[in-house]
């Protein structure tokens, strides 16, 4: 571990913007798209056109309440958009319709990590620079595209209750899996329908006096978004134990040099003069919508980690492993729905193996294995009609080329052996033949001899042979038992 | 073709239903004298009559009608009196404008303006002023000047313009038409280059009360694309009273008296037809609006606040005027606006600026805002016991050009009287009362939300009682 010296701990909240999946834009009819010819998908309103006017998108609200309520925020029955002043190419009005002191929701918890607030707004257009600069200034020329300006955009902001590069980084994933079953947006950090920026400050271990924090932006990945936090944590570390301080500033991360640079402040030092947005009413959740948003509320990877751990006895950790990555869940459930008998828990630890062998960015279901035959296996397993070693090498095949894995046991004759009939006996004699002097030791009491012993059997039995099974048959025949 | 000229609009458009009239004949006479005018009340002016387009058959008959420039209509110049919309032609129409259209009216020109609406006498055009048809040495009053000077010179049977704190009440008055500002979220303001959004309304100039109505009666409705519009509660009818029975008029102190500053000869209009009101029945008492006199002072900061986020879209980026910056963005936006916006813009735009800034916000934009409820407040009270409240629409009547262009605060004290019908968001209709020093008066009657029909129906009786001559100006 890479963590920072133990005398400081690190603060972190996170600022996520969540592109919402709805059919049009937040204020207009455009459609909302992605990958389309530049500002073919515009119109008055979101060209900031004089004398357009911006209608709030219902749907865009719908998900904004239904994502408060996932996370146990407080909904605001009445609600204001405020315009946000700043002259910038991207921002077609000269102010963005934004929230301000009375965002649609307050408060909640997702996870170990209290939620501040989350309220809609608009995105900004697509800038394109070109030229070495790779910003305004210096650009040779800078190009605008519409067709992003204007897509319904939830911002969510968190407590400061993250403490390190990992946690700052599970929880991003945890809080993508959420919205992702929600519905509500494609999440893809990629393109951009999630993205992320930090506040990060440090302080003594012990102290409750949070330090200076600076803002970290540009972390287009789970990963960048891991360095670029460890990489400040780390920098401020540095100042502050070189006496100097820590100075507020917002800072740009670059994830191939690693390294981060402030921004130019001229083009970020704003007076916002926020003020209610007289272009539209204020935004009302009546009793109607709130129910409305709670029946479209699907299970949450939170709740469904305490059903597997509660219903299904799965211990904490995997429960969570199966729960905040939905495919996952979605797999596990559909094989124990098809496996009536299936032992919930052995299942559940075959599912990691399964990821083992086909990535973990691929989905399980869309692999040759069948949910079905890997409830099978686990049967399988549980009843030692193959033993563990042979069932690994089943899944094997079973991603290879799927098919049942009664058939691949039978065709392979990997049927697991155990006791007289299948003459394990019989090799459990030889391998007392063939190292003598570990069997004494055995019968001395060393039972850390018996390694070799059970290795020989289980090379001699081509895995079939259950390790824990040859272990007990071993100190039987030695009068250890 | 005097003949077709002094008809009404409401008259013109019966004539052309009844197939009396030509609709096209009527048009071209119309917009022959717009052409030919020399007061600049248009900044654009149709270059010829539409196709024979079934006008009869329409409620309005085909009726030509003028448009304040800062409606958008779709190909045609819509610059909101600016020079850094200069040529610009938008690629669609506002609300209101197609409605009207839609019912059979049929667009003549575009009228001058004070530049983005911003001014009580049409001196900042970035086109030049307009000249009153009463006195051409005078102001038109604004912001819709070119509206009021065009109806009033016969230039146009009637014509739309809003108000924002007066910008129809008032060039109505110093020209001697009728204008309503209607209740806020009456009319849709999608399409209408923005003032100040929360003050902003659309509204007719007319020759009559009845015209009025007319025109009003296609404007109004709730429009899916603008959210602060309503739905009207019942429809516009045409006026029929012809006394004030019954009817409770409420003449506020806080603004006719003193601290108004209203001159002598537009006292002495007002209160004629006050006491001509009471002979047609109505009683007459004062009644008070203690925050009406702080009216101004939170107007001129809650407009010039949305104001300064409205103009801010003006950046050279997209449409209008843009100056070269020497590939600096900044110096881009700096100068493009210093050239293309008019000194009173500038000041309004720094007011605003200033109003919503940090550590300002509270002082300035937040007591203003107390103040505007306060003033709905009154309002609420004093409909209680009145039915309409009466004023003078403005304290003069049409000032010479350039008397007032040194003095901002001067020229902001015109809208004394309208704007707090303006901060409450109620109707208010101005009609022509009688002249002082030859020059017209305008008489201002506000009433409670969605009272246009009762506003109508006495501003129609009180017209056929005083009898107002408007025919000096149309020659």
């Amino acid at each position: 571990m890479s963590g920072p010296p133990a005398r400081y701990e690190p603060v972190i909240g996170l600022e996520i913007h969540v592109q919402l999946r709805t059919r049009t834009k937040m204020f207009c009819g455009c459609e909302v798209t992605f990958g389309e010819p530049p500002n073919t998908r515009t119109c008055p309103v979101c060209l900031g056109l004089p004398g357009a006017l911006p209608v709030a998108n219902e749907r865009a609200v719908h998900y904004g309440v239904m994502i408060g309520v996932a996370l146990g925020c407080e909904i605001a029955q009445r609600s204001l958009f405020h315009r946000k002043n700043y002259f910038y190419p991207d921002n077609p009005k000269g102010y963005q319709i934004s929230q301000y002191d009375i965002p649609l929701c307050r408060g909640g918890r997702l996870g170990d990590v209290r939620i501040h607030r989350v309220h809609l707004e608009e995105d900004a257009a697509k800038l394109t620079h070109e030229g070495h600069s790779g910003r305004i200034h210096g650009a040779e020329r800078t190009w605008v595209d519409f067709n992003r300006c204007g897509t319904p955009l939830v911002e969510i902001v968190t407590e400061p209750d993250i403490h390190s590069p990992e946690q700052a980084r599970d929880w991003l994933s945890l809080l993508r899996t959420t919205l992702r079953v929600l519905g509500v947006s494609d999440v893809d950090m990629s393109q951009g329908s999630l993205r992320c920026d930090a506040n990060v400050s440090v302080r003594r271990a012990g102290t409750s006096e949070l330090g200076t924090k600076t803002e970290l932006k540009n972390m287009n990945s789970f990963a960048f978004l891991e360095r670029g936090v460890r990489a400040e944590i780390a920098r401020q570390i540095g100042l502050l134990q070189s006496g100097r301080g820590v100075v507020q500033e917002t800072l740009h991360y670059d994830p191939r040099a690693d390294r981060l640079t402030p921004l130019r402040s001229k083009e970020e030092a704003h007076d916002y003069r926020y003020f209610p947005e007289p272009d539209l009413v204020p935004l009302v959740v009546s009793p109607e919508m709130l129910a409305a948003a709670r029946r479209d509320l699907p299970e949450l990877p939170a709740d469904r980690a305490q059903r597997f751990e509660r219903e299904l006895g799965l211990p904490a950790d995997r429960a969570r492993e199966l729960a905040f990555r939905t495919e996952l869940g979605d797999y596990y459930e559909s094989a124990l729905a098809a496996d009536g008998d299936a032992d919930p828990v052995a299942l559940a630890n075959w599912i990691p193996a399964l990821v083992e062998r086909i990535g973990s960015d691929v989905d399980p279901a869309a692999t040759k294995v069948t949910p079905a035959a890997l409830a099978t296996l686990a049967s399988m397993v549980s009843a030692r009609e193959v033993s563990r070693d042979a069932a690994r090498e089943v899944l094997t095949r079973l991603v290879e080329e799927g098919g049942d894995p009664r058939a691949i046991v039978e065709r392979e004759g990997l049927g697991a052996i155990a006791g007289e009939e299948d003459g394990l006996a019989e090799v459990i004699e030889r391998a007392l033949a063939a190292d003598p002097a570990a069997a004494e030791q055995v019968r001395a009491g060393n039972m850390k001899a018996i390694g070799p012993l059970v290795g020989f059997v289980m090379r001699e039995t081509k895995g079939r042979a259950e390790g824990g099974e040859v272990t007990r048959l071993i100190r039987q025949r030695l009068g250890l038992a | 073709m005097s003949e077709l000229i002094s008809l009404t609009a409401a008259e013109a458009a019966a004539a052309v239903r009844a197939g009396e009239l030509d609709a096209r004949e009527l048009f071209e006479a119309y917009r022959a004298r717009a052409a030919a005018e020399n007061l600049n009340a248009f900044t654009w002016v149709a270059a010829e009559a539409p196709e024979a387009d079934g006008a009869a058959d329409t409620p309005l008959g085909g009726v030509p009608l003028a448009v304040k420039d800062l409606f958008c209509t779709e190909g045609v110049p819509s610059q909101s009196g600016s020079r850094i919309l200069e040529g610009y032609r938008p690629p669609y129409t506002a609300t209101v404008v197609e409605r009207l259209l839609g019912a059979g009216a049929r667009l003549l020109g575009k009228t001058n303006q004070d530049e983005f609406a911003m001014g009580s006498s049409n001196e900042n055009s970035a086109f030049g002023p307009v000249h009153n048809p009463w006195d051409r040495a005078r102001v038109p009053g604004g912001s819709s000047g070119g509206s009021a000077a065009a109806v009033s010179a016969g230039l146009s049977p009637w014509a739309i313009g809003t108000d924002t704190g007066g910008s129809i009440r008032q060039p109505a008055a110093l020209c001697g038409v009728v204008g309503l500002k209607p209740t806020y979220g009456a009319c849709s303001r999608y399409g209408m280059i923005a003032f100040a959004s929360s003050l902003d309304q659309a509204g007719p100039l007319t020759r009559t009360v009845t015209d009025a109505a007319l025109l009003l009666s296609h404007m109004v409705g709730r429009d899916a694309r603008d959210a602060t519009s309503v739905a009207f509660p019942g429809q516009i009818e045409l006026p029929r009273a012809e006394d004030l029975k019954g009817v409770r008029l409420g003449v506020p102190e806080e603004l006719v008296g003193e601290a108004g500053g209203v001159e002598p000869g537009v006292r002495r209009r007002f209160e004629e037809t006050l006491t001509l009101a009471e002979r047609l029945g109505a009683t007459v008492e004062p009644c008070r609006l203690p925050h009406a006199p702080h009216a101004l002072a939170a107007y001129y900061l809650i407009a010039p606040a949305e104001a300064s986020a409205n103009l801010a879209r003006f950046d050279g980026v997209r449409y209008g005027l843009r100056v070269n910056g020497d590939a600096d963005l900044v110096a881009m936006y700096e100068r493009t606006r210093a050239a293309g916006f008019g000194a009173e813009v500038k000041r309004r735009i720094m007011l605003g600026t200033y109003a919503l800034s940090s550590g300002y916000y509270d002082a300035y934009y937040g007591t203003a805002q107390k103040v505007r409820t306060k003033i709905a407040e009154d309002f609420r009270a004093a409909f209680a016991r009145f039915d309409l409240i009466a004023t003078p629409t403005s304290p003069w009547v049409a000032f010479e050009l350039g008397a007032k262009t040194t003095d901002p605060l001067a020229m902001y004290l015109n809208d004394f009287c309208t704007v707090p019908m303006s901060l409450a968001g109620i109707p208010a209709l101005s009609l022509p009362c009688g002249l002082s020093e030859g020059l017209p008066v305008g008489f201002q009657l506000a009433g409670p939300a969605f009272s246009e029909n009762r506003l109508l129906a006495v501003g129609h009786a009180l017209e056929q009682a005083i009898g107002f001559d408007s025919g000096a100006a149309r020659r």
